[in-house]
């Protein structure tokens, strides 16, 4: 995973609530065999019409948002499918930090298999947020040591975040490898396993 | 304090628990497919990393294959793109010796309907795929859910996955439901009543006399729409139904062994005195047919309702939300949602394409041709089997013959137009009465439009050629 450790970039306001995986990153571009090069779908629907045409009226195709690397997003963001794809197409595009009042489960680890932090804040202080990223100035400095996020105005929100969680992006490291760390523990359970659940292994 | 079924799989399954809050929790079946699982295994390649339990691996291609022409073999899938994830897969599941049921044979079809097909599905296991709606298998009192293909990558190579204890949710049905009335109903209900984040960071376990009364088949239905509601995974505890579905598949224990794994899978209940951190009761009796109106599985109505107006909804977003979905669905606020007609009709997908959901749209279409009625005019109307052992077993009762002769396509397996990753997809501007479990904007094809409903009712509006009452076609 990408190491998280200090960020300070352009926000844009998505205040639609449930904004699923499928809006992220659509069906067509998951055909690929790659995490790369996922970027040119994020938004697909939004960014584009039908004729392929950008959309001007949809925030990422504005000329002040181009480069954004935070968005701020409405309730349950990530909701739907699993697909991992759309970390990878938020990463690709560029972002690096999603905040909202809440995030779907299987988005929310996505996020930290990738180093994409993925910010929780109340409902008064997203709303807070979203309107600085509607305004004219919107460099918002989210800070993982520190667990805040600094609007543009410098109204300044602490997160909450699960301390291994934050080490590991933090440092970027690897989840694999540190679990195969584990390799005598998990071969203790496969043994009592076997002996008491034979009928479980092919 | 008693423990509650999810406790108990928990700690059943604790490998390590790590400073700070993970569990190293272990894993006894993944199932794997073709989308979300070619960077995990180029993953595991970059790291020299070799699969750890091919034996406790299970492989299908469901989601990107076509329905049809499917014996030509993967050669000659005309998506190149797709072909070449198909390709990929048959290398990967080689490679590592990973038991695989290729596109075209009998045992291929949707994962969370090959599972418990072939017994690999059993109570107290913990199962896991690189697939939101995984939730299906705890229907069989099995902890499930869906994992992205990072964490793919991290149980092909270490068969555990670091986790957090979720929160323990239990919803009890009870009372009787009117006919027309089933598992999906149940679901789309719940889903309406907490919302799609409302399961968010919980396993709900399902309980009460209208949970023991449903089939398997319905059961795997309600958990399968748990991911909708937001939760983590959906359970049952496994009752006589399950042991009795279980008995005599292909994975399930043989001989002495199933005395034995029966007596253990009994003690996965939750015990009387255990507490829940949410509780809720929804009387089926009062149910109707219920449906999908607006653009997420929480826009819930009963089929002899109305539109919602949005000026009635609670907040600002939930009013911009519904103006938003009323727009994308081209319908007006007040209008009864039976005056909605529709083009397409879609009986499919790891929700509800096993054989009871077959029978149950069978039904429908076996009626409207004792009263001279077909599919009507103007409208497309697909059956998908689950597998191609479902598909088998339906064929053995004739349900393709009504099928056909009521005018509905008769379909190879896969999830098919539930995702719309292969060519069946709705085209801009279509209205489809689906049996799925999203109505996301696009999810079924750009510009589409998504009813979700019950098997019936999807029947009943492919004859009707709009939105309609089951009750009236039964």
């Amino acid at each position: 995973m990408q190491k998280f450790d200090r960020l300070t970039g352009l926000a844009a306001p998505m205040p639609m609530a449930n904004i699923d995986t499928d809006q992220i990153i659509p069906k067509q571009f998951l055909k690929t065999v790659d995490r790369e090069g996922l970027g040119k779908g994020l938004f697909y629907d939004f960014r584009f019409d039908m004729e392929g045409h950008e959309k001007p009226d949809f925030v990422l195709n504005q000329p002040a948002y181009k480069g954004v690397t935070t968005i701020v997003a409405g309730d349950n963001f990530g909701c739907g499918s699993s697909r991992e794809h759309a970390p990878w197409a938020l990463m690709d595009f560029g972002v690096r930090c999603v905040i909202s009042t809440a995030f779907a489960d299987i988005f929310y680890n996505n996020c930290f298999s990738n180093g994409l932090l993925p910010v929780v804040l109340k409902a008064d202080e997203v709303h807070a947020l979203m309107a600085e990223a509607k305004g004219g100035n919107h460099v918002f400095s989210v800070d993982l040591e520190a667990q805040t996020v600094v609007s543009p105005s410098g109204q300044t929100f602490h997160f909450e975040i699960d301390p291994s969680r934050k080490e590991k992006m933090l440092k970027g490291l690897d989840a694999i490898g540190e679990t195969l760390e584990h390799a005598p523990d998990i071969d203790r359970f496969e043994e009592k396993r076997r002996m008491t659940r034979a009928w479980a292994s092919a | 304090m008693g423990k509650t079924l999810y406790d108990k799989i928990w700690d059943a399954h604790v490998v390590a628990s790590e400073p700070g809050g993970e569990t190293i929790l272990y894993i006894d079946l993944h199932l794997i497919h073709e989308v979300t699982t070619p960077q995990a295994f180029a993953g595991l390649r970059a790291a020299h990393r070799p699969v750890r339990r091919p034996d406790l691996t299970l492989a299908v291609a469901d989601h990107n294959i076509p329905t049809e022409g499917q014996a030509l073999g993967v050669d000659a899938v005309e998506d190149l793109e797709a072909r070449l994830q198909l390709q990929t897969l048959d290398l990967n599941v080689k490679a590592n010796k990973i038991e695989f049921f290729p596109m075209g044979d009998v045992r291929n079809g949707i994962v969370h309907v090959v599972g418990p097909e072939q017994g690999r599905t059993q109570p107290g296991m913990t199962i896991v795929c690189g697939d939101s709606h995984t939730s299906t298998h705890g229907a069989f009192g099995a902890l499930a859910h869906g994992i992205g293909t990072s964490e793919v990558e991290h149980v092909l190579a270490t068969q555990t996955l670091r986790q957090r204890k979720a929160k323990n949710m239990r919803v009890t049905f009870v009372g009787e439901p009117i006919p027309g009335v089933g598992a999906k109903d149940y679901a789309l209900a719940l889903i309406g009543e907490i919302g799609t984040g409302g399961g968010t960071g919980s396993v709900i376990e399902y309980a009460g006399p209208a949970i023991t009364a449903l089939s398997m088949e319905g059961r795997m239905t309600l958990c399968n729409l748990s991911i909708e509601g937001g939760a983590k995974a959906g359970l049952i505890a496994a009752d006589e139904k399950t042991f009795a579905y279980i008995q005599g598949k292909p994975g399930a224990p043989k001989g002495a062994a199933w005395d034995m794994a029966v007596d253990y899978w009994r003690s996965f209940t939750s015990d009387a005195d255990a507490v829940f951190d949410r509780e809720l009761t929804i009387d089926v009796s009062k149910l109707v047919p219920t449906l999908t109106w607006g653009t997420s599985p929480e826009d819930v109505m009963m089929v002899d309702g109305r539109v919602p107006d949005p000026a009635g909804f609670a907040t600002e977003d939930k009013r911009a939300g519904a103006l938003r979905a009323l727009d994308y669905m081209g319908l007006v606020a007040g209008q009864p949602i039976t005056e909605a007609s529709i083009q397409r009709v879609f009986i499919g997908s790891c929700t509800n394409s096993r054989i009871e959901d077959l029978r149950q749209a069978a039904l429908i279409a076996r009626k409207a041709l004792e009263k001279g009625q077909k599919v009507a005019p103007g409208v497309r109307a697909m059956v998908v089997p689950g597998s191609g052992l479902v598909k088998e077993e339906a064929e053995a009762e004739g349900l393709d013959k009504i099928f056909l002769e009521a005018g509905f396509e008769w379909r190879e397996p896969g999830c098919s137009m539930c995702l719309g990753m292969n060519p069946d997809r709705l085209e801009p501007g279509e209205r489809c009465a689906s049996t799925s479990n999203r109505n996301f904007e696009g999810r079924q094809g750009r510009g589409g439009r998504t009813h979700l409903m019950s098997p019936a009712m999807a029947a009943a509006a492919a004859i009707a050629g709009h939105i309609a009452d089951v009750r009236d076609y039964l």
